[in-house]
């Protein structure tokens, strides 16, 4: 055996007798890096284990223990053995001693090489030698670490402690009142439970320990360190709870005597647990509890006091029925699903006979939740209730009475819906088809539309239910359904028709193909002699909505197509009262058409996407027409050159929107021929043409080609030759076409700023000095809004676009500077544009950069507020709105100036900026109760005033305003 | 609402909500002046909610705008509300709670008058004289817990 070494010796000396903690840190390393093993270190501690000094004994244990924290890893079994034998003796020791003795132990069981027998012997020791509630909070979590470890890996060993294990854990937690502690004693019950082991007489004991934290309350004090919440500690508990059937005859009557207390919290923790524990049960386990579970969760139901105590009641009935259900029967005994459900059906089925009292739907709400619960459950209930339903249905007249009755039958078709399982193939309400479809087909027949549109629904409900509808009902459903679409003018009624159509056709696409679709189209092309007489636009567009809903399914789409073509081709023919006239001159038409055309090219095979940007590009820059059939182009037509003194030239120049849905939105790697040539004839257009949709299309469809050009010399100097033009024009003020100069540009920076082009800053450099510009001011403003939004017919993912993430808050972390100084340095009358500018930005920009930016910004913005022109004030209040309703905590260190500059635009003269003010007022009253309880009383006078406004919509906000700061303070106001 | 308590009328009517008023073109030009009408007086307190029920007075039929009446030159209100039983005895909890919804909603310069349509409730008029008397409606007020569940009554539902 080696010596001890003398530095092993004095760095024992120093932390025993010297108390120089850090010298255990020291002692751990030499162990860890081979200078001295455990032996010498036990052997150099000799005399301080040995002394007379309790505290002189603790301290060398101490450092044992902290020691073995570092190295608890490399022990070997003959080490652990010792060092397990020694501990468990110093258990007896000095209460002093105590705490380093657990914390030795605890290290010790994390070890690898513990010798069988020992994690038994360890905790016999503990258990008989420690009373656990009477040691400090560290060491009673040390014991729960030593059991959790221990459980972990000598799970055999420590069942074959028995009873006796269960009984030394419940000793130990009983009275164990810190969180901390709680989580880890819930976390080794849970264990206990679910892992098996023998509870012998103690399950009553087991229980009554843990269950008397129930129902948790649990406030974490502020600030808490520890972040433990009331959540963590509720799911700990209840995951012991419902952990095994054992618990059953104790936990059913709490939940039962929790239920029926009058705190809320504990009502609703009452019903998840109930919800959650019936997964482990067994119907012999709930039998006696039946009635008095019944009767607490119906009482929750037909009294509700709120939604969630209602749905938290609902999904544990489902929750008790499906576990009924789940039961195997044995001969002998009775069938307690059967008797449940007798109990359901007796309290509920008589309310639904009295469709206008209240409690129809709490039963009818019941009634469903117990037949989603399992398919005999349902048969059961729809037995029960369906035939009284459908005689009711056909007895009653009033139409009120009428609707509740399908809105209940539509309800439990939707609750069979969730629980069927798709391998049964007979739907529960086969036996019912027939009369359900004559009640729908019945009510769809009836002249009150509310009947129609819930009949609708609940055909469409019939539908979803695989193999319940035969071809015949289809067929009926789909004549019912064109004749109303026919004929029927409430437009609630023809929406709710169209919905439905669109969802039958899903299922059934056949009747739609040889019955809808013809008759659609006789109506469409009716004889154009009684064209007068028959023609309505309505039916029209109801007939073209629901040939829309309807093709959903390839096979219907094949049917309807050509119908739609036809429809296309025929108004081309229409006479207009001025000549001839093509529905391709109409602005909206055009309009329509580019994102048919986008969603077509950019789906587009490649090799099929080469040849059409071929031909489109042929046509627009020479003017081939050839790929047209039965086109009537001049040939060499030019669309994009203005031809001058031509009235309607732009009729020509607006169709480069189609070029600009084909060209921006095929994927990148098409490349698309003569492109030069195709820039700068887009740029002419774009700063030439006088017609609003010719140049911003074609500024559009410029900014879409150099979104997707590759990087490099080419780019850059097209970029550059097409920013000279763009500078030039607008450095000149009387220049006729600044508006179309400028929007080329705002398309062109939008598409740079996409995807990272170094050249953009010199763009916004540009537009941050129109701001001050006397005419394109209001506009620059305005196109921040473009800058940060997505847009919809370029420029987006869908078309490929070159798009980097995150470019908002890119912009704005190099931009929101420049606004601020450019705010600051700006004459009073051009403050507004840099206003607009900011609050366009800010209200684009996802809500956490929004947070974490404001407290740059809000002196900023209180100022705006101050300024006395109207379009500051009111696009500063709506970039207020959005924000107070998540207030940052800088906001409300700001109270007092924002309060009082509100309240000071509730008398505003303009409509727009009372009812924002008093929006953004209302908005405060879900501030902190103690932040803004001082204010009370000075916003509830402000807003007297405007309760006598002359307009009724200030007055509405006013009123809810108003009685949201009254109710502030109380406790149901929050 | 809790534990064997049974109510006085535990499956009561229920009516169907009105529609949510449309907004005119006159609403949103801002030189007409609206004048207070009776739909609006009755959209102050038809969502009201029942102290009994998950129910809004207007569902349960305790208000109807027909027995709303409002005159906004001479600054009076009139509303009636009809109990759903005779022997209710939340009536003057419910009158409390429309009269405070109206007190809170109007201008200063309104009379408000609050009764049970006659011949609907066994003591119509003593309920209807404490709903007249400014001094019993203030002291009400004073009475916290009374205050609470007036208040209740009138914050929107949070579902």
């Amino acid at each position: 055996m080696a010596a001890v070494s003398p530095l092993l010796l004095s760095l024992v000396e120093e932390f025993v007798s010297g108390l120089q903690d850090s010298k255990a840190k020291e002692a751990a390393k030499g162990v860890k890096d081979g200078q001295f093993t455990m032996l010498q270190l036990v052997e150099a501690l000799g005399v301080s284990l040995t002394s007379s000094q309790p505290h002189t004994r603790a301290r060398g244990v101490q450092l044992l223990s902290e020691v073995l924290q570092e190295n608890y890893a490399e022990l070997t079994e003959r080490e652990v053995e010792v060092l397990t034998a020694f501990y468990e003796n110093r258990l007896k020791d000095h209460y002093v001693v105590t705490p380093s003795v657990l914390r030795g132990l605890q290290e010790l069981t994390k070890c690898t090489t513990l010798p069988p027998g020992s994690a038994v012997s360890m905790l016999r020791s503990v258990f008989q030698d420690v009373h656990v509630q009477s040691l400090m909070l560290a060491e009673r979590a040390c014991i729960y670490n030593m059991l959790i470890n221990l459980m972990e890996t000598r799970e055999a060993e420590l069942k074959g402690l028995g009873a006796d294990f269960v009984f030394g854990f419940v000793q130990s937690m009983d009275g164990e009142r810190d969180p901390r502690n709680l989580l880890l004693a819930f976390q080794i019950a849970k264990n206990i439970v679910l892992q098996g082991y023998n509870l012998g007489k103690f399950t009553e004991e087991l229980f009554e320990v843990t269950s008397c934290y129930y129902p948790i309350d649990f406030t974490p004090p502020p600030n808490d360190p520890h972040g433990i919440t009331k959540e963590e500690l509720i799911l700990g508990l209840r995951a012991v709870l419902t952990g095994t059937p054992k618990f059953a005859e104790f936990l059913l009557p709490l939940l039962i005597e929790k239920l029926d207390s009058d705190v809320q919290s504990a009502k609703l923790d009452s019903l998840q647990t109930l919800a959650a524990c019936m997964s482990q049960y067994e119907s012999k386990d709930l039998a006696e509890f039946l009635e008095g579970l019944w009767a607490s969760l119906r009482r929750e139901v037909f009294q509700t006091s709120s939604e969630k105590m209602e749905s938290a009641a609902l999904a544990a009935l489902a929750a008790l029925t499906s576990c009924l259900s789940r039961s195997v029967l044995s001969s002998d005994s009775e069938d307690t699903l059967s008797t449940f459900l007798d109990l359901i059906l007796r309290d509920c089925k008589h309310h639904l006979s009295e469709p206008d009292l209240k409690l129809v739907w709490p039963s009818a709400k019941l009634l469903q939740a117990s037949c989603s619960a399992s398919n005999r459950a349902s048969y059961v209930i729809t037995a029960a209730i369906m035939p009284s339903l459908i005689k009711q249905f056909n007895s009653r007249t009033q139409c009120s009475h009428r609707r509740t009755l399908l809105e209940v039958v539509q309800r439990f078709i939707q609750s069979v819906n969730t629980s069927q399982s798709s391998d049964i193939d007979e739907s529960v309400f086969s036996e019912y088809r027939a009369a359900l479809c004559s009640m729908v087909f019945s009510a769809l027949s009836e002249s009150n539309s509310s009947l129609q549109i819930t009949a609708a629904s609940v055909l469409n409900s019939l539908a979803q239910q695989t193999g319940l509808l035969l071809d015949s009902d289809i067929q009926l459903a789909v004549d019912h359904l064109t004749r109303l679409l026919l004929a029927e003018e409430d437009e609630r009624v023809s929406s709710a028709v169209v919905d439905c159509a669109g969802a039958l056709a899903e299922q059934h696409p056949a009747a739609f193909i040889t019955k809808l679709i013809p008759r659609l189209k006789e109506e469409l092309f009716s004889d154009t002699e009684s064209f007068e007489l028959r023609y309505h636009p309505a039916v029209h567009r109801r007939c073209l909505a629901a040939l829309a809903a309807v093709s959903i399914q390839p096979s219907v789409v094949q049917e309807s197509s050509p119908v739609l073509l036809d429809v296309l081709s025929s108004a081309h023919s229409d006479e207009g009262p001025s000549g001839p006239c093509s529905p391709l001159t109409k602005e909206e038409v055009l309009s329509a058409m580019v994102p048919v055309i986008s969603t077509a090219c950019s789906r587009l095979q490649p090799t099929l996407a080469g040849q059409t940007v071929l031909r489109v590009v042929s046509l627009f820059l020479d003017g081939d027409v050839s790929f047209l059939p039965d086109n009537a182009f001049p040939s060499h037509i030019q669309l994009l050159k203005q031809q001058q003194g031509m009235k309607a030239s732009w009729s020509q120049s607006q169709l480069v929107c189609l070029l600009m849905a084909c060209v921006c939105s095929l994927p990148r790697n098409v490349e698309v021929p003569q492109m030069e040539r195709l820039l700068s004839q887009l740029e002419e257009l774009s700063c030439s043409c006088s017609h609003l949709l010719s140049y911003s299309s074609a500024a559009k469809c410029f900014a879409g080609l150099i979104n997707k050009r590759p990087q490099g010399e080419s780019l850059d100097s097209s970029i550059q030759r097409t920013m000279q033009r763009v500078c030039s024009e607008l450095d000149c003020p009387s220049s006729p076409v600044r508006t179309q100069v400028f929007t080329l540009m705002i398309w062109v920076a939008k598409a740079l700023l996409l995807r990272y082009h170094p050249l953009f800053s010199i763009l916004t450099d540009k537009l941050f000095s129109l701001l001050g510009d006397p005419d394109l001011g209001p506009m620059a403003a305005a196109s921040f809004s473009l800058l940060m939004s997505d847009t919809e017919d370029i420029l987006n993912r869908r078309c490929h676009a070159n798009m980097r993430i995150m470019y908002r808050q890119r912009f704005f972390s190099e931009n929101s500077a420049k606004l601020v100084q450019g705010f600051n340095a700006a004459p009073q009358e051009k403050k507004p544009n840099y206003l607009k500018a900011l609050s366009n930005i800010i209200t684009k920009l996802p809500k956490q950069v929004q947070v974490s930016e404001l407290p740059a910004l809000l002196s900023l913005l209180l100022e705006a507020l101050t300024c006395p022109d109207q379009g500051v004030q009111l696009s500063t209040l709506s970039c207020l709105e959005p924000v107070l309703l998540n207030p940052p905590p800088v906001l409300i260190q700001q109270l007092e100036a924002l309060i009082s500059r509100l309240l000071a635009l509730v008398c505003s003269p303009a409509m727009k900026i009372r009812i924002t003010s008093i929006r953004c007022i209302h908005a405060l009253s879900q501030f902190p109760v103690h932040e803004v309880l001082p204010f009370r009383a000075r916003v509830l006078r402000a807003l007297a005033q405007p309760l006598d406004d002359r307009k009724r919509l200030v007055r509405r906000e006013a009123v809810q305003a108003r009685g949201e700061w009254f109710l502030l303070g109380s406790p149901v106001g929050r | 609402m809790s534990g064997g308590v049974q109510l006085e009328n535990a499956n009561p009517v229920i009516f169907q909500r009105s529609v949510e008023r449309l907004l005119t073109a006159s609403e949103e030009d801002e030189d007409v002046h609206d004048p207070i009408d009776d739909r609006e007086i009755f959209d102050l307190i038809r969502s009201i909610n029942d102290p009994e029920h998950p129910l809004s007075l207007e569902e349960l039929n305790v208000l109807e705008q027909v027995r709303v009446k409002v005159n906004d030159a001479e600054s009076t209100v009139s509303v009636e509300f009809t109990p759903t039983i005779p022997h209710c005895s939340m009536a003057t909890l419910i009158g409390l709670s429309i009269k405070v919804k109206l007190l809170r909603s109007l201008p200063d310069r309104f009379k408000i008058d609050v009764r049970i349509t006659p011949g609907t409730h066994a003591s119509e008029d003593a309920v209807n004289k404490q709903l007249a008397d400014k001094e019993r409606v203030a002291a009400a007020l004073e009475n916290s817990s009374l205050l609470e569940v007036v208040n209740q009554c009138l914050s929107t539902r949070r579902i």
